[in-house]
């Protein structure tokens, strides 16, 4: 397999903030059409991953690859989807406005947002099922329509590696389900995402591959093979509940196997 | 998005040819005559008011401009911080001038002496926040009172080296309108333009930036540069409004009219168009009426201006003054009640309406059966009643029970069903129902798709026949 058709690829990267390191020596290739999941407890580093990925924070050593080459090269095949708690929903523009804003590297910076343009945003909100949103104020969304407004800015993209910071956290079931048909339909077609989760129980059903995180990658590779109790008590330490959970989620995947 | 660009477009080209204009009649005296001062002021009769004035509005629209961007990005204070960074950037600038051979009271090397520590202000703050265990606002509080700090102290050794030449360097503190030329109104004029031009330039980059940055970054915006740039203009609007206005309350003009503006719309474009006007207008009345009074410093009665418009916004606001949002409670809650009026008289007569379908069906309850059914004073029930009358929905017959009239059954016959289907979705979608029951939505057709609404009235008719669930919720109470 060519380098260039590896979406993502990290090497030896590490983060530090003064002297603490953030995550260190990670290191781990995903592979195209994929839907893998960051699995980690709270301060892991897994949206400082993602970050260091996209030059987002300074990296204290290491090379990140997106389709063979840097990210400044290819940082346009690339849809980002932010944590929703990143931004203020109250700021005074609308749905549409919002989605828009995933084509303005497209649309350059001093040429004016276009009917087609307008189109293309409409589209993608009808993809994640908010079309008749698009006129609203963003501070009239629930939270299960604030990140399918976000995903919809990451779909106009037209990207083929899509990172999503939690987007599953604090949504409702319908839009959980929405976002996961979504996922799949991306994987069918050749799209590749990477996605950081927090619902153990949801794992084996939504991610093809896992990279467990804690601060340095403690397994990664197929659901299957990797995402087992062993792993799973490696990466989240002596914290119990979270291993009940785990606990849990390995009987369901036992029973649906 | 296009039509706006234009709206914006022309308020530019407005606000440039204003500029002009102004500069222009500003430029030219007219003979004064012996009148009362309200009229002068009023009728621009005096050579210095008309530059006073046209120089505060363009300052205020500036500013308004301005300030959206630095609200919305969270970066209000710093433009204040920055402000008082310009000080000792003034009395330096009037103590050296002499040195390089320069007129140490001319504008023009004071604000240039006021931008470069207002610069560096700024980047103190930078430096600060980014050391560790330090945050944004003890930056921004050590740099404003050590800068301002540093400014009195050079301002007092001055007045002790050249005393009595100091006339005027108070005024930046303060601000005083009096004191300015046609040279200074203009000066205003053009930072105003090329703060303006900038950030309509910029415009989308910049909304980026303050709604998210993290995007804006991933997707190879120049963020620190971007922000440079905002910065920037402040600076520009800023050193502007020195004279006017003064340091003190230069953060006056740069935040209250765009916080204001945001009780009149959600649209960003058309709050950057009314944070401009009330600030202009902040501009234009405060300097008018601190001509009138000669003793009233102007950036003073600017600010209290400022202020009366921000609380007019407050209250009387279009999208969430305080006024607009007891009227839609009250709206809502007359709907509300409306519906729980129609709907209750249909309840309570649905099993006879039902069975002389073909005949006329006069649908009455008394007002002691409605009032058991909800938790509604009886004067408020009354009240209902009366609106629904004037509306034509009911009347009161002569026995006192209220009557629904042929449009009144029509309609309570339409809530009765649309309540029921979204009750009905409620119990067979729970999963997904909560995201999408929309109780301010007239109908549920509105909402949901034909094919699924199609499928609920199947059910509802089976029900209804099965008896499985309760006619309504409330049956029980009234039994």
């Amino acid at each position: 397999m060519g380098s260039d058709t590896i979406p993502l690829s990290v090497q030896d990267l590490t983060v530090a903030w003064s002297r603490k390191p953030v995550i260190w020596d990670v290191e781990f290739d995903v592979t195209p059409g994929q839907l893998v999941g960051i699995i980690g407890p709270n301060g892991a580093g897994k949206s400082t991953l993602l970050k260091a990925v996209m030059d987002l924070v300074p990296k204290a050593s290491g090379r990140v690859e997106v389709f063979g080459r840097s990210w400044k090269q290819n940082r346009h095949r690339v849809g980002y989807v932010p944590q929703r708690e990143s931004v203020d929903w109250d700021f005074p523009v609308s749905v549409l406005d919002v989605v828009t804003m995933g084509l303005y590297g497209k649309i350059g910076w001093f040429r004016p947002v276009l009917r087609r343009h307008r189109e293309l945003a409409m589209r993608a909100l009808e993809r994640v099922g908010i079309g008749e949103y698009a006129g609203r104020q963003i501070s009239q969304l629930s939270g299960g329509q604030q990140q399918r407004t976000f995903l919809a800015r990451a779909l106009v993209q037209e990207a083929d590696l899509y990172l999503m910071d939690e987007p599953f956290s604090a949504v409702d079931a319908a839009t959980e389900q929405a976002i996961v048909g979504l996922l799949r339909d991306m994987r069918t077609a050749g799209k590749t995402a990477l996605v950081i989760h927090h619902d153990l129980h949801t794992v084996p059903d939504y991610f093809d591959s896992v990279v467990l995180l804690n601060m340095r990658v403690v397994a990664q590779g197929p659901t299957a093979t990797i995402f087992t109790r062993e792993n799973l008590e490696r990466t989240y330490g002596g914290r119990l509940t979270l291993l009940d959970e785990a606990t849990e989620a390995m009987r369901r995947r036992e029973r649906n196997l | 998005m296009k039509d706006r660009r234009l709206q914006s477009l022309r308020a530019m080209a407005a606000l440039l040819l204003c500029s002009f204009l102004l500069c222009g009649c500003g430029a030219t005296p007219i003979d004064t005559r012996s009148e009362s001062p309200l009229l002068r002021v009023l009728l621009l009769r005096d050579y210095n008011t008309r530059v006073v004035i046209l120089g505060a509005t363009l300052l205020g629209t500036g500013a308004g401009f301005v300030g959206c961007f630095t609200l919305l990005r969270r970066r209000a204070l710093t433009g204040d911080a920055l402000s008082h960074a310009t000080l000792p950037g003034v009395g330096l600038a009037f103590l050296l001038a002499p040195v390089a051979g320069l007129d140490g009271k001319s504008l023009p090397v004071l604000l240039f002496g006021a931008a470069v520590s207002g610069g560096l202000g700024v980047m103190a703050i930078l430096t600060i926040r980014a050391l560790p265990r330090l945050k944004e606002d003890a930056a921004l509080g050590i740099v404003l009172s050590v800068f301002f700090g540093a400014g009195i102290a050079i301002l007092s050794i001055a007045q002790q080296l050249e005393s009595g030449h100091l006339a005027g360097l108070e005024s930046f503190i303060y601000g005083r309108t009096a004191l300015m030329t046609a040279s200074d109104a203009r000066l205003i004029a053009w930072s105003g333009v090329a703060a303006t031009a900038t950030l309509f330039v910029f415009y989308r980059q910049f909304t980026l930036l303050c709604f998210d940055d993290g995007f804006a970054a991933s997707r190879g915006y120049p963020v620190a540069l971007l922000d440079v740039l905002l910065m920037t203009v402040v600076m520009l609007i800023t050193i502007a409004g020195l004279q006017a206005v003064g340091l003190v309350l230069m953060i006056a003009l740069l935040v209250i009219p765009p916080a204001a503006a945001r009780f009149w719309t959600h649209q960003l474009h058309r709050m950057v168009l009314i944070s401009a006007a009330i600030g202009s207008l902040s501009g234009l009345i405060g300097s008018a009426i601190s001509g009138v009074f000669a003793d009233l410093p102007s950036g003073a009665v600017i600010v209290l201006v400022c202020a009366g418009l921000f609380f007019f916004s407050l209250m009387f606001g279009g999208a969430r003054g305080v006024f607009v949002r007891a009227l839609r409670r009250r709206v809502l809650r007359q709907a509300i009640d409306r519906e729980h009026l129609l709907r209750g008289i249909y309840e309570l007569r649905e099993q006879e309406l039902r069975e002389r379908e073909s005949q006329p069906r006069p649908a009455a309850a008394r007002l002691t059966e409605l009032h058991e059914l909800r938790t509604w004073t009886v004067r408020q029930l009354q009240r209902q009643i009366s609106r629904c009358e004037s509306e034509g929905l009911v009347w009161r017959r002569a026995d006192g029970e209220i009557e629904l009239t042929e449009r009144g059954l029509i309609e309570a016959e339409r809530l009765v069903h649309n309540h029921r289907l979204w009750e009905l979705y409620l119990m067979t979608h729970a999963d997904v129902a909560a995201s999408r029951v929309d109780r301010q939505a007239d109908a549920v057709e509105h909402v949901l798709e034909p094919a699924l609404i199609a499928r609920l009235e199947q059910l509802m008719e089976q029900e209804r026949g099965r008896r499985i669930i309760p006619q309504s919720p409330h049956a029980k109470e009234v039994s």
